[in-house]
């Protein structure tokens, strides 16, 4: 029964989406078979090595970094009570809107030698130039803070999510047993909340692996950079490939890493019967040094660098924002609004799939057409871009060959390529948001509407649409806010003479115009901050919603 | 294996205390105390502040005002307060609140850090040998079922040996048939090793299956101390008429020190409290203080029954229009509207002067 509802041409179609979706992954993968000459030859010889250890390096800085902030915070945020504690919840994710190579950029104009911090300190000291040693900032140490500082909500998030979903009454029986509340958090807490602490660092780490513009900004040499410099410094394609697919490697084992963690969190699971939180009250120092902390994130995260980039274009918007930069604006908006809304539609018409034919087929189909989300643009970008010049060049050949006409570039460097990367890149974020809140409707809802007598199109268009609406919503910001801030895939696929915010930025920081730089910069954070406000909203609803249950 | 010199020292002693948050009142002057071995229950609708109490006892609550002893050493009143991982206590919580992450044997040596490792193994044995889980000890939580769950958790509060057992409603999660069984069970594990325990429940049979002394809690006020057997016959208030079993109260008037004169006729028995005659009260009849007698004169309209195997409980008319409950064995059947003879055998004879 089931594998004849799997023919029909609807299942049929998502299976294709899902071959069509999948084809740059495995296009790089398959190019681990190809060979490149000389070119691997002599990469293996000389930067791969590099590579690799810089990449180990960087993930390794990042892990220590964003565990020992993200966990703090959250357990700060969640089980102590101090001043500012409730503006801190929500705030600590505001780092998320600032793109690390945008937080890079900004840093090094804050604290190279010309720097507002350098001169307060020559002021202040009477030091002249040399006089004294300064940290490098554009250095892979440098990378790993300012990484860091916007990955580490991811720890927080789940971390955060774990301690609340802890049962109370498992902290309370280490208490009767003999151990204060510090014992307590090392031995229960803690390790209770271990698989999603995993969970998410290696969501920061994933993140870690796909960038490309603090990199290569502080001319660390990893992956990424290599894929750009292979592909464009030595022209071959299938070199950049295989790097993209060593790069792989790191990801797939942060995957399986990511899915193991999230199965046996549900053996982590208590349960969330008396969820009275009673934080710890900290008084005095304690309450001082919690709030300094949480305080010191959200202003080297967030607060320090966006008023950087406001004082920077508040000084050059006179001569940066004009009709240009307006249309930079535009490009960049309706691009992400365009991706968003296709990302929208692929998601719901798989959805729905899942829901009408439940079944292995359509579930994996859609399992790996969402599997994207984990590889970093620059693999994409190298994924996309080899399948579709070869087919403008069969098609080219054969319409030479055959008419004497010459078809150029049909889909490669057009917006063709960037929206199909960005779809394959982001639509397991609208895939996610969608079946969340479809699942939301139960079956039995669809029922009750044929009950009534209603038609399936009545039972979509007053049960369907009405509770979907929310989910919907967020899943096309989610992905428009992405798009916007994409820079490694769009960098290389791009049209010529297209710009975006994000292309723009690079361009200008890596030309060491940080201040020109800056508007599009911040036109990218505040796009950046609308799905922080989302999550923040999440945050609150489920407290609401507990504190509900506990009333009853 | 007590002295007698520890038996006149209460291992547990709550002395007129009071619980409250800012602008709410949870508990009020509540007193009581628990001797060495002893298992000890506090009843009381949901709401009554029962769980406030025990909180108050493993220090997760503070007091507005009174004390509480443990074993002679005061561990709470209005000016100090001992946090609960200094007070010698165990609990075991409603959800059990067992480890998920680690062991059945981890999860019951996890209070015996102060031990040595060969010490506490042999601890961990002997528990797990007591609530017969040793087979399991390997596994994981989630593995167990919510008895064998229920268990673990038992023996985890048990195994430092506190000076005081805390159980907070321990059978809710499990299947109304099971409660009984369980809390049999879980008192002849008490007794076996001489804890002394107070728990927290709403269902009186868990409570009358498990406590030597019962205290009905409601609306934050102790109401009553005693064994089931007096809460049930000789209830000292309406409210605690009402909580414990079923019955009715039906109008009459105190003719003698021992009878009260009622629709039902002259009923002798021990009047539970001191009423003078003349006065008019309200009897509390009980389902088995009335007996079905085919011979009796008085008779009553069935007016509802409800099979509960061995016995019908009938709901019965009387003249006046006054309901009464009868428990009638269930070979015995009757349909609604017939007329059942019955015959009133009650020793003692609770009364209450409210009319409410």
């Amino acid at each position: 029964m089931s594998l004849i509802n799997q023919f029909r041409p609807y299942p049929l179609f998502i299976l294709v989406l899902a071959i069509v979706l999948s084809m740059p992954v495995v296009v790089v993968l398959a190019h681990v078979f190809v060979p490149s000459g000389d070119i691997w030859q002599h990469l293996s010889s000389t930067v791969l090595p590099d590579y690799i250890r810089n990449s180990l390096l960087l993930m390794l800085g990042v892990a220590i970094g964003t565990l020992l902030i993200g966990v703090t915070t959250a357990w700060l945020t969640t089980m102590c009570q101090f001043p500012g504690r409730s503006v801190f919840e929500w705030a600590l994710l505001l780092p998320m809107a600032m793109p690390a190579y945008i937080i890079a950029y900004t840093y090094t104009g804050m604290l190279d030698i010309s720097g507002p911090v350098q001169m307060a300190l020559r002021d202040w000291f009477g030091w002249q130039y040399g006089d004294y040693w300064f940290p490098q900032i554009r250095s892979l140490n440098g990378a790993v803070v300012m990484l860091t500082l916007v990955l580490y909500p991811y720890v927080y998030l789940l971390s955060r999510a774990a301690f609340l979903s802890q049962s109370i009454c498992v902290l309370d029986v280490s208490r009767t047993l003999g151990n204060g509340p510090w014992k307590t958090f090392w031995r229960v807490a803690l390790p209770l909340a271990r698989p999603a602490i995993i969970a998410g660092l290696s969501l920061a780490l994933m993140e870690t692996l796909a960038d490309y513009g603090t990199v290569q900004f502080f001319g660390v040499s990893t992956f990424t950079t290599g894929i750009f410099r292979t592909w464009f410094g030595m022209g071959s394609a299938a070199a950049a490939a295989q790097l993209a697919a060593g790069l792989m490697v790191f990801v797939f084992a942060l995957i399986i890493l990511e899915r193991y963690s999230r199965r046996k969190a549900r053996y982590h699971h208590t349960s969330r019967r008396h969820q009275d939180l009673r934080r710890f009250q900290l008084t005095g120092g304690r309450a001082a040094l919690a709030f300094l902390f949480c305080l010191v994130i959200l202003s080297l995260g967030f607060l320090l660098p966006a008023l950087q980039l406001l004082s920077w274009t508040v000084h050059v918007a006179d001569t940066v924002i004009d009709a240009q930069f307006m249309q930079l604006l535009m490009n960049s908006l309706s691009l992400a609004a365009f991706a968003a809304v296709l990302a929208l539609i692929l998601a719901i018409v798989m959805a729905y799939a899942q829901r009408l034919y439940p079944g292995r087929l359509v579930s994996g189909a859609v399992r790996v057409a969402g599997m994207g989300y984990a590889v970093p643009g620059a693999v994409i970008a190298v994924g996309v871009m080899i399948p579709f010049a070869w087919f403008d060049n069969t098609v080219d050949d054969l319409a030479r060959s055959h008419f004497d006409y010459s078809t150029g570039l049909l889909l490669s460097g057009t917006l063709v390529a960037v929206t199909f990367a960005y779809l394959t890149r982001f639509l397991a974020v609208s895939l996610q948001t969608v079946d969340s809140g479809l699942t939301r409707i139960t079956h039995s809802m669809d029922e009750a509407g044929r009950s009534f007598g209603f038609r399936p199109l009545q039972i979509l268009r007053q049960i369907h649409i009405p509770m979907l609406s929310a989910s919907l919503m967020t899943a096309l910001l989610l992905v428009f806010v992405d798009v916007l801030k994409e820079l490694p895939a769009t960098l290389i696929l791009r049209p010529f003479n297209f710009n975006t915010l994000a292309v723009k930025a690079y361009e200008l920081a890596s030309d060491e115009r940080l201040a020109e730089a800056a508007p599009a910069a911040l036109a990218i954070v505040i796009a950046g901050i609308i799905p922080v406000i989302l999550l923040s909203k999440t945050i609150t609803r489920s407290r609401k919603l507990k504190l509900a249950i506990d009333e009853n | 294996m007590k002295t007698d010199t520890s038996m006149q020292i209460p291992q547990l002693q709550v002395d007129n205390i009071s619980i409250g948050y800012a602008d709410r009142t949870v508990v009020e002057g509540i007193s009581f105390q628990l001797k060495p071995g002893e298992i000890a229950c506090l009843l009381g609708p949901s709401g009554c502040g029962k769980t406030s109490v025990l909180r108050a006892i493993a220090g997760f609550e503070p007091l507005m005002q009174g004390s509480i002893t443990l074993h002679g050493k005061t561990v709470s009143s209005s000016a100090m307060f001992l946090p609960p991982e200094k007070r010698h206590i165990g609990m075991v919580f409603q959800d059990f609140a067992l480890f998920p992450h680690l062991t059945v044997a981890k999860n019951i040596g996890f209070g015996l850090q102060k031990l040595s490792r060969k010490q506490r193994q042999q601890r961990v044995e002997e528990l797990l040998e007591l609530v017969e889980l040793t087979d399991a000890k390997n596994q994981y939580p989630h593995q167990l079922s919510g008895g064998q769950q229920q268990r673990v958790a038992l023996a985890r509060a048990m195994a430092p040996r506190p000076d005081i057992l805390l159980l907070d409603e321990p059978f809710s999660s499990m299947d109304t048939e099971l409660r009984e069984q369980l809390a049999r069970e879980v008192r002849d594990l008490l007794r076996r090793d001489g804890v002394t325990a107070i728990m927290v429940t709403h269902d009186q049979h868990e409570a009358f299956a498990m406590a030597d002394q019962i205290g009905v809690l409601g609306q934050g006020k102790l109401l009553q101390w005693g064994n089931g057997y007096d809460l049930y016959h000789r209830p000292s208030s309406r409210f605690v008429a009402d909580f414990i079993g079923q019955g009715v109260l039906i109008p009459g008037e105190i003719i003698a020190n021992n009878k009260i004169h009622t629709e039902l006729g002259i009923v002798s028995g021990k009047i539970t409290s001191p009423a003078a005659p003349g006065q008019q009260v309200n009897l509390l009849l009980r389902p088995d203080d009335i007996i079905h007698d085919d011979n009796s004169p008085l008779k009553a309209e069935i007016v509802a029954r409800a099979f509960r195997g061995a016995v019908y409980l009938y709901t019965l008319k009387l003249q006046s229009g006054q309901q009464i409950l009868c428990l009638v064995q269930s070979h015995h059947q009757h349909d609604i509207g017939e007329f059942l003879g019955i015959r009133l055998e009650a020793d003692h004879l609770a009364v209450f002067s409210d009319l409410l």
